[in-house]
């Protein structure tokens, strides 16, 4: 009997200890909060497709892209590729029946939950209008809206996510299946192991800091408020403690996913595979030392910018030792342009692009010139829209079959793959040149010199979308119609694999032995 | 859960190395939980500093010392109930009692002192009160004061409810349940450690 027939009741769904089961709850919860997040951001392109603020007014305008910001950073980015793939694929992948603590599991969904309805009653009763960032003392003194309910939110989520990467650490360490040993760790599990280090490292930082937000907004005594003694640089420091690092919870394991899928649809093995386990620990460690590159405006001490900026450049070495290691697995590869695919290099080219202009905005000069305008928009679009998003729906694709027993329509999954593609590039490259031209982040209006650009960049938002919905109807249709998936319709390599599509409850009738490295296609030369 | 092993596991050392594991990395959790408000003391004290000292004077050092005291015995009855529950011995429930007890004299006594600090105006907010020359910054030490003896207070009161469940259950609680307990006893105990001398000494010598 497979996992999704173990039951079929709202509660046997609802008290499941099952780990597949689990990454289903979370799939569907995390799916709706997308396309909520996702709702705002089309409010804000159409209010921002013509330069007169029309449409809402700019305090409605605030509290939407706090909406947005808030949406997608916490309840998607996140919890998404972790707490979904990684929930499903973790202990298939390492050959364990289960995670360490399923009940941990299960209540870290509930608490994520939690979190979500605690965010979305303060959208509800009115919004929050400090941006995702909560920036001092705009949060603590004047902002008039739902700061403390947001805050709460967010710390319940920030209580999930160090549920979830305390689960996977342990497991990773405990209940690898004889044979596995760390070096053949599929790439992806290297990555979700990272990530969960961050995840333990940072988030608690994050969550007592929201909590001296919320008790200095409440009591009005300052560690923050300059007017009462306390430093606003302090909780910008503290912020971005966490929230950089963060941005590689939400890229490493995109990473994890382009690793599996490139060597599939390539059939090689892929290249250097310790350099690429390597760079996934040296990202998630120097993310640790970069935050005060956001803070090169600041005003902190112009020493502190420098060490910062070339901290940050540090950064991009095994960035490119993983994009040219995906580079050349492909090269004289057996290539099938199969729906994950094509995310997969969708994935490579927009982090690249997104990568790339990164080190614009570490270098310290330009920084400057760039801080608070498009171009930061449109720089962690690509990071995080481009990458994320993009191997979040190629590691989808891939996994489909496996987790459904089904099969999708490969030829609207490609259309699909192609219009979020050429929608997100029409969306947001327009972007970095309003930003280089000057126009400022977070405004409701602007100056009608910027219109023609604005056009395409909200034109772009609409393909976007599409796109977006698109793989929502096919993939509903292939859960009731699509065709029989068979075990592993990809010839893929990789433990989870290697069981019936759908798995059983406990993934494996026996517990396998390994005996090789994850990625032995029998491929081209290599 | 309560006979066997869990399915996951292929024996019952492996389950309690993860589940000793997974209190360590909990525990480190915690240390970065506290991490903010130890940041906001270290900038406290460098650029108030005598203001800092000024309301740590102002602390009631008898009770805070009397509260050490009464952690640090808590600490050793669980690490003797520890001892005692892996050799198998009825007298690690007693002692188990005894230490959720001294865990509850605790936090009375912090109660007597933050009714005190209550009523002498030192709770930051409208009515906050202290000699002008220092009143800002003594507001942002008791406000950190409070923020720290609170979640301190928290955890302890978690502390206690774990150790007087076992100490009911007895049967439920094997020798790693236990030790696991002592773990998580033994760090609050440490955090406390700390902000003695950080709330209650500073400005006193001399
Ligand atoms: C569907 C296409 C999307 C569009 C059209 C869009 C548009 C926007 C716009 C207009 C802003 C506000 C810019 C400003 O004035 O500061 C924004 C901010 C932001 N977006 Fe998106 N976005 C999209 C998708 C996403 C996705 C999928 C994510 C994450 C998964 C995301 C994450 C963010 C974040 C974190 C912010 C910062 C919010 C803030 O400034 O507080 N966006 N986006
Ligand atoms: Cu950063």
């Amino acid at each position: 009997m497979t996992y999704l027939g173990e039951g079929y009741t709202l509660r046997s769904w609802l008290s499941t200890h099952d780990h597949k089961r689990i990454a289903l709850l979370f799939a569907i919860s995390i799916t709706a909060f997308f396309f909520i997040g996702g709702a705002a951001a089309a409010f804000m392109r159409l209010e921002l497709a013509t330069p007169a603020g029309d449409l809402v007014s700019d305090d409605t305008y605030n509290r939407l892209f706090t909406a947005h910001g808030v949406i997608m950073v916490w309840l998607f980015l996140i919890p998404s590729i972790p707490n979904v793939l990684g929930n499903f694929l973790v202990p298939m992948m390492i050959g364990a029946r289960d995670l360490a603590f399923p009940r941990l599991n299960l209540a870290s969904w509930y608490v994520y939950m939690a979190g979500g309805i605690l965010v979305l009653g303060a959208l509800i009763s009115g919004g929050v209008d400090t941006g995702w960032t909560f920036y001092t003392p705009f949060s603590t003194m004047f902002s008039d809206s739902h700061v403390v309910l947001t805050l709460a939110g967010v710390f319940v989520l920030g209580v999930s996510s160090i549920m979830s990467g305390l689960n996977f650490i342990v497991t990773v360490h405990t209940l690898r299946a004889p044979g596995m040993t760390w070096f053949r760790l599929p790439l992806f599990v290297w990555a979700i192991y990272a990530t969960s280090i961050i995840l333990v490292l940072a988030t608690p930082v994050l969550g007592m800091t929201l909590t001296l937000v919320a008790i200095e907004r409440v009591l009005g005594v300052g560690i923050f408020d300059p007017a009462l003694g306390g430093d606003p640089l302090l909780f910008q420091h503290l912020f971005w403690f966490y929230s950089h690092p963060a941005v590689y919870i939400m890229l490493l394991p995109a990473m994890g996913v382009a690793s599996e899928i490139i060597p599939c649809f390539a059939r090689k093995r892929i290249f250097s595979y310790r350099f690429m386990a390597y760079a996934i620990i040296a990202i998630a460690a120097l993310g640790f030392l970069v935050w005060g590159h956001h803070m090169f405006v600041s005003g902190q001490s112009a020493y502190a910018s420098i060490v910062f900026s070339l901290l940050s450049f540090l950064v991009a070495i095994p960035s490119a030792v993983k994009v040219f290691n995906w580079t050349a697995t492909l090269y004289k590869g057996r290539i099938t342009l199969s729906a994950p695919m094509l995310y997969a290099w969708g994935f490579v080219g927009l982090f690249t692009i997104g990568g790339i202009t990164g080190l614009y905005l570490a270098s310290l000069a330009l920084d400057v010139h760039l801080t608070d305008t498009y171009f930061v928009i449109a720089h962690f679009h690509y990071i995080m829209v481009g990458g994320s998003v993009m191997a979040y729906l190629g590691g989808i694709h891939f996994w489909w079959p496996k987790a459904t027993g089904r099969l999708y329509p490969e030829m609207w999954a490609r259309v699909s793959a192609v219009l979020v593609f050429v929608g997100f590039n029409l969306t947001f490259f327009p972007q970095y040149l309003l930003g280089y031209q000057g126009m400022p982040r977070r405004y409701h209006a602007y100056p009608a010199e910027f219109t023609l650009l604005n056009v395409f960049s909200s034109c772009g938002a609409a393909v976007l979308a599409i796109g977006y919905l698109l793989p929502l109807v096919y993939l509903t249709w292939s859960l009731l119609r699509g065709a029989a998936a068979g075990d592993n319709p990809w010839r893929a390599t990789g433990l989870e694999w290697q069981t019936p599509s759908p798995p059983p409850k406990h993934n494996f009738e026996d517990t396998p032995v390994v005996e090789a490295g994850p990625y032995e296609y029998e491929g081209a030369r290599t | 859960m309560s006979a066997g092993i869990a399915g996951q596991f292929r024996s019952r050392a492996a389950e309690a190395d993860a589940a000793r594991f997974g209190l360590w990395i909990f525990l480190a959790t915690e240390v970065l939980f506290f991490g903010p408000l130890f940041m906001g003391y270290v900038y406290g004290r460098m650029h108030l500093g005598d203001a800092f000292a000024a309301a740590s004077r102002h602390t009631d050092v008898t009770i805070g010392t009397l509260n050490t005291a009464v952690l640090l015995t808590s600490s050793f009855t669980m690490a003797m109930a520890a001892e005692a529950r892996r050799a198998g011995a009825r007298a690690a429930r007693g002692l188990l009692a005894a230490t959720a007890l001294l865990g509850c004299a605790f936090l009375a006594l912090k109660g007597f002192e933050y009714h005190a600090e209550w009523r002498e105006h030192l709770v930051p907010g409208a009515s906050f009160a202290f000699d002008a020359a220092h009143a800002r910054g003594a507001e942002i030490f008791y406000y950190l004061y409070f923020a720290m003896t609170g979640v301190h207070a928290v955890h302890l009161t978690v502390g206690i409810a774990i150790v007087i469940g076992f100490a009911v259950r007895f049967d439920r609680a094997n020798a790693g349940h236990v030790e696991i307990a002592g773990l998580y006893w033994h760090f609050v105990d440490a955090i406390w450690i700390f902000l003695y001398p950080m709330l209650y000494l500073v400005g006193r010598a001399g």
